[in-house]
Parts: C-alpha cells; sequence; structure tokens
C-alpha cells in the first residue's frame, strides 16, 4: 500500500519518465492510481466512471512497445482524469446530468484524441456540476464532490472532480474545463494548478458545449511543469472546431526556468475586493512581494468594468446555453421521457425530466434574454460590454506582462452554504469570468493556506496566447514554496 | 420589473421546457432576483462600443469543403432512444 501511495503521487514528468527507462512498469502506475481510487473515492466522490480494463490493456500495450524498443510519446503510460463533458469513446460521458446518464459517445473530443496519441490513458472520468453550469459540483445529478483538504467543503467548480482527484492521487493529471473560471477556481479550492488556455489554443471538438464562445479545455495538475507538458499536448489547431486558432504551440515548457527578473506585474485595483477573507488577501500579496524580490516590478492597474462582469457573463452565458442545449431533445441520444402525446410533448418532457435545477435556471434566463422584445436590451448590451470589459485588459497589457490577484474572494466554502441563493453563488465566480470573457489565458497556482488549512490560489492573467509567460511567472513563484510537496490528508 | 408566472409559461414554452408548478413560482422569483441584481448593467454606458467577437476572422481559417462524415452512422444511430432500422423514431409531428 505504501508503494502504491507514492506512484499515485508522482508528478507526471517523474512518472513518465520512470516507465520510460523501465524503472516502473505502466501497469504498476495504472494499478496504484486505481487502488488510491478504492481507497479514497467513496469519500471524495470525485470519480463517475472508471475505465480499470480498457486502462490495464492501454498499459500493457505501453510496456509491450517499451520492451520491444518501440517509440513512445511524452505522456506513456501515464493514467489521466477527464472532466466528464469530454466525450471518450470508450468510456460513458455524462456531463454531470441524467440527460446523459447512459451516453456513450461514438468518437474521442481532439485533446483525449492527442492525450492517447502521447501515450496518456484516459482512466477516470470525472465529476462535475451539470453541464458545466456551477461553482461548487453541487449541481452534480449523480453525487456531490468533496474537498480533499475537508470533506465538509466543496472542491469548487464546475471542475471539482478534476482538481479533487489530482490532488488526491487519483490520476496523475486530468483535464477541465473554463468557462467562467471552472477549472481555475477549483483548482484554487484543491490546492492544485489549474490553467485556462486562451480561447482558440484548445479544440473544443468533442467537448460537450454550455457557452461556446467563452469555453476553453485546460490542464488540471500537481505542478506548474505539468500543466506546462499537458497543456503543450492538447494545444494546437484542429480543422474540426472552427474557433481553434492556427498559431503554432510553442514549447511551454522552454521558458519555465528563465525567472521573473526585468517582467512587470499588474494589480487589479478591482481584484481586491471588499469582504475579502483577509487570509486571501495576505497570501497572494505575500506571493507577489517574493516575485518583486526575484526581479520583477509591481505596479497597480485598473480594470474599470470589472463590476459589470457578473451580469454581462451570465446574460452572455446563459443565452449561449440555452441555444447550445436546444439539442437535447430525446430524437437521437439521450433521455426521452416516456410519453403519450407528440412530439413537442415529447420534447417538453424529456427536457423537464432530464435537467436539473440549476441548468433549468440558466435555460430559462437564456432564453428571456435572447426572447423579442429584450434581445437588445440584455444579450446586445451584455455584448457591448464584453467588449469594454477586453479593453480593459488591452490597456492594462500595455504597461505589464501579466496580472496578479486572487482566484475567489474565500477558500473553499460548505456544502450547501450558498445553494438556496443563486445570485450568491454566481459571485463566487467575480475575480475569474472576465478572462473568459475577453478570452485570454488565466491560470491558478498554490499560494498559502488559511487558518483552517484550506488551500489559497493566486491567480495570473497574461496577454492572448501568452500562456509561456504566465507558466513561466506562476513557476517562479512555485519555487519559492513546498506548495507540490502539501497534500492534503489521506 | 417583477417576472410573471406568465412571463415563466411563455419562456418555458419557447425553451420547450416542461416545469412543475412549483419549479415555475420558483424560477418567477429566481430570474427576478437574478435580473435585479443585473440591473446594474443597464447604467454602462455602451454607446460607440461594438458587440464584442469573440474569434479574431484572421484566427478563423476555412477549411476544405470536402465530405468527411466520421464516424458510422450506425455508431451514432446505437444511442438513439427509440429507432427503426437506419431511422430515428418520434411520436406523430403532425396532430
Amino acid at each position: 500500500m505504501a508503494v502504491h501511495a507514492a506512484l499515485a503521487d508522482l508528478s507526471l514528468r517523474e512518472a513518465a519518465a520512470r516507465i520510460r527507462t523501465g524503472a516502473m512498469t505502466a501497469v504498476d502506475l495504472v494499478r496504484a492510481v486505481l487502488a488510491r481510487c478504492d481507497e479514497r473515492d467513496e469519500r471524495l466522490g470525485a470519480v463517475l466512471a472508471r475505465g480499470d480494463e480498457s486502462a490495464l490493456a492501454a498499459a500493457e500495450a505501453v510496456d509491450r512497445s517499451l520492451a520491444a524498443g518501440g517509440d513512445v510519446g511524452p505522456l506513456a503510460g501515464v493514467p489521466i482524469g477527464l472532466k466528464d463533458n469530454i466525450c471518450t469513446r470508450d468510456l460513458p460521458t455524462t456531463a454531470g446530468s441524467r440527460m446523459l446518464e447512459h451516453f456513450q459517445p461514438a468518437y474521442d473530443a481532439t485533446v483525449v484524441e492527442r492525450l492517447r496519441a502521447a501515450g496518456a490513458i484516459p482512466v477516470v472520468k470525472l465529476n462535475c456540476d451539470e453541464f458545466a453550469m456551477g461553482s461548487s459540483t453541487e449541481n452534480s445529478a449523480f453525487r456531490p464532490t468533496r474537498n480533499p483538504w475537508d470533506p465538509s467543503r466543496v472542491p469548487g467548480g464546475s471542475s471539482g472532480g478534476s482538481a479533487a482527484a489530482v490532488a488526491a492521487g487519483l490520476c496523475a493529471g486530468a483535464l477541465g474545463t473554463d468557462t467562467g473560471g471552472s477549472i481555475r477556481l477549483p483548482a484554487s479550492f484543491c490546492g492544485v494548478v489549474g490553467v485556462k488556455p486562451s480561447y482558440g489554443r484548445v479544440s473544443r471538438y468533442g467537448v460537450i458545449a454550455y457557452a461556446s464562445s467563452l469555453d476553453q479545455v485546460g490542464p488540471v495538475t500537481r505542478d506548474v511543469a505539468d500543466a506546462a507538458l499537458l497543456l503543450g499536448v492538447i494545444a494546437g489547431h484542429d480543422p474540426r472546431d472552427s474557433t481553434s486558432s492556427p498559431r503554432p504551440t510553442p514549447d511551454f515548457a522552454a521558458a519555465l526556468d528563465d525567472g521573473v527578473r526585468g517582467l512587470r506585474i499588474g494589480l487589479p485595483r478591482e481584484y481586491f475586493v471588499e469582504g475579502m477573507q483577509p487570509e486571501v488577501e495576505t497570501a497572494v500579496r505575500g506571493a507577489v512581494d517574493r516575485l518583486q524580490e526575484l526581479g520583477a516590478t509591481v505596479t497597480p492597474v485598473t480594470l474599470p468594468h470589472t463590476p459589470y462582469a457578473i451580469a454581462t457573463y451570465y446574460l452572455v452565458a446563459t443565452a449561449e446555453a440555452s441555444s447550445n442545449l436546444a439539442r437535447y431533445d430525446g430524437v437521437r441520444y439521450g433521455r426521452r421521457a416516456e410519453s403519450s402525446g407528440g412530439v413537442e410533448e415529447m420534447y417538453r418532457t424529456s427536457r423537464g425530466e432530464g435537467f436539473g435545477t440549476e441548468v433549468k435556471r440558466r435555460i430559462m434566463l437564456g432564453t428571456y434574454v435572447l426572447s423579442a422584445g429584450y434581445y437588445d436590451a440584455y444579450y446586445v448590451k451584455a455584448q457591448r460590454a464584453r467588449t469594454a470589459i477586453a479593453a480593459d485588459f488591452r490597456r492594462a497589457f500595455e504597461t505589464c506582462d501579466v496580472l496578479a490577484a486572487p482566484v475567489a474572494p474565500t477558500t473553499a466554502f460548505r456544502l450547501g452554504e450558498r445553494l438556496d441563493d443563486p445570485v450568491t453563488m454566481y459571485l463566487s465566480d467575480i475575480l475569474t469570468i472576465s478572462a473568459n470573457l475577453a478570452g485570454i489565458p488565466a491560470l491558478s497556482v498554490p499560494c498559502g493556506q488559511d487558518a483552517g488549512g484550506l488551500p489559497v490560489g493566486l491567480q495570473l492573467l497574461g496577454r492572448p496566447f501568452d500562456e509561456a509567460t504566465l507558466l513561466r511567472v506562476a513557476a517562479a513563484h512555485e519555487a519559492t514554496g513546498d506548495w507540490p510537496e502539501r497534500r492534503p490528508p489521506a | 420589473m417583477a417576472i410573471t408566472r406568465d412571463e415563466v409559461r411563455r419562456v418555458a414554452a419557447l425553451a420547450r421546457l416542461h416545469l412543475s408548478a412549483d419549479e415555475e413560482a420558483r424560477l418567477a422569483g429566481d430570474l427576478d432576483h437574478i435580473l435585479s441584481a443585473f440591473a446594474t448593467l443597464q447604467a454602462l454606458d455602451t454607446t460607440g462600443l461594438e458587440p464584442m467577437r469573440p474569434v479574431d476572422v484572421a484566427d478563423a481559417p476555412l477549411r476544405p469543403d470536402g465530405a468527411v462524415n466520421p464516424p458510422a452512422a450506425d455508431a451514432l444511430l446505437e444511442q438513439a432512444p427509440d429507432r427503426q432500422g437506419r431511422l430515428f423514431h418520434v411520436p406523430r409531428i403532425i396532430e
């Protein structure tokens, strides 16, 4: 068991290196993470599906290929977890919804194809808020995920299963999706690294759509170098996603050790909000001070349209969601209700049965703001405000290379605490949604713990397609502490 | 501006979404609460601002217009809740 425990906590890089050099087999590593799932997931609720057989078969194939001197990919034999809104041809994909409870995709998402081509082994599908709509993973139709640092707390959302699983060693790394903070918030709450890439950096093909102009897939890992490695594998142009960028993918790991000397870090005034938990502010400002000691310059900046971001986001995202979720009609796949009426009644009852409370709320809000008479006042207005929010960032990046801020005003909150009031829950996203609205990259990296031991995340935001600088700053910060070694209690 | 139950029913009809009476009542309150909280946006002067276009056109290249059609139709039909042979089966459409 002790051997398993050690293997399940290896970094992606270390695990891949050990497998490549024959120091351990891929089968041993897959067995170790499956054993870790057996030990811990009953309490955590991070895993929705396990591919024990397919993962062990894939691991055996990697081991055979290595024994025969074959050429294997950079992630050969490494077990990866996938948020359950990412399609996999060999594992069910539910998006955390009753609507897709028995859905088995006929194909892999592009990011999954790329992982497999690099030798990685999809081993678990991970819990999330239904259709990625939520900030706590309590909106999963199946069960909530709990925070591995304190099971009475949420892991954040919507990629809460991904962050909890990586923190607890249920997989070596994971993918999540981030529409308004859904990678960064759980990464912050669970003490792991999470990256939301620039819009267009990573293909969305085969990723169940929530709000298509905001959704991005990104890595969740235990350290920054692993995030750089995983992002490099999944990034790049995909003709099957018309919004995927043709820009070349840089080697994100190349400059990780270059330090921050001469780099200009901006501190957005509006992101240090009133009512913020003091320990969060202290941890984030402490991290920025250390970057300054390493040679970065720090200047205050202003993002004046920040107060409009929550309204802008929830109007744009729900409008897009109401349109995207129109496809769940009970005809081609997904849930169909028993109904004696005509096709219209079948649509209504299938959707009424298949969708949960928050999804219905967002479909209703989105349909309302797109409906005749309200379209200009809400939807077009929000898209104009979005232009103003993006312009704030462009101005800030004229004088700064990156922005540093908290990920959320608080550490992980208690299960149930924000379920009664949707607006209070929406405010959890106040510091993360602007990056999605503007399409810029942003990440969360651990920078401290509160008095109760709950992790605090440092958020770094960068220019479009400049993930490399974000990762370099995050790596410099990470080297000032022992963050990746701090693991939640078993 | 209060959202009425009739308004909720109108929107639910557009969304093809069956709601119970309880859900209608709760959603009327929720939508009202959310839209009131979002009323701050109306105070923003957006004169001269174009609605955001998230994708830079130069960044969105065209692809060859060829049929690819993977995966096979049979694999997709496997997921149909109800089918007859190679067809999706639905309740009657013309009442």
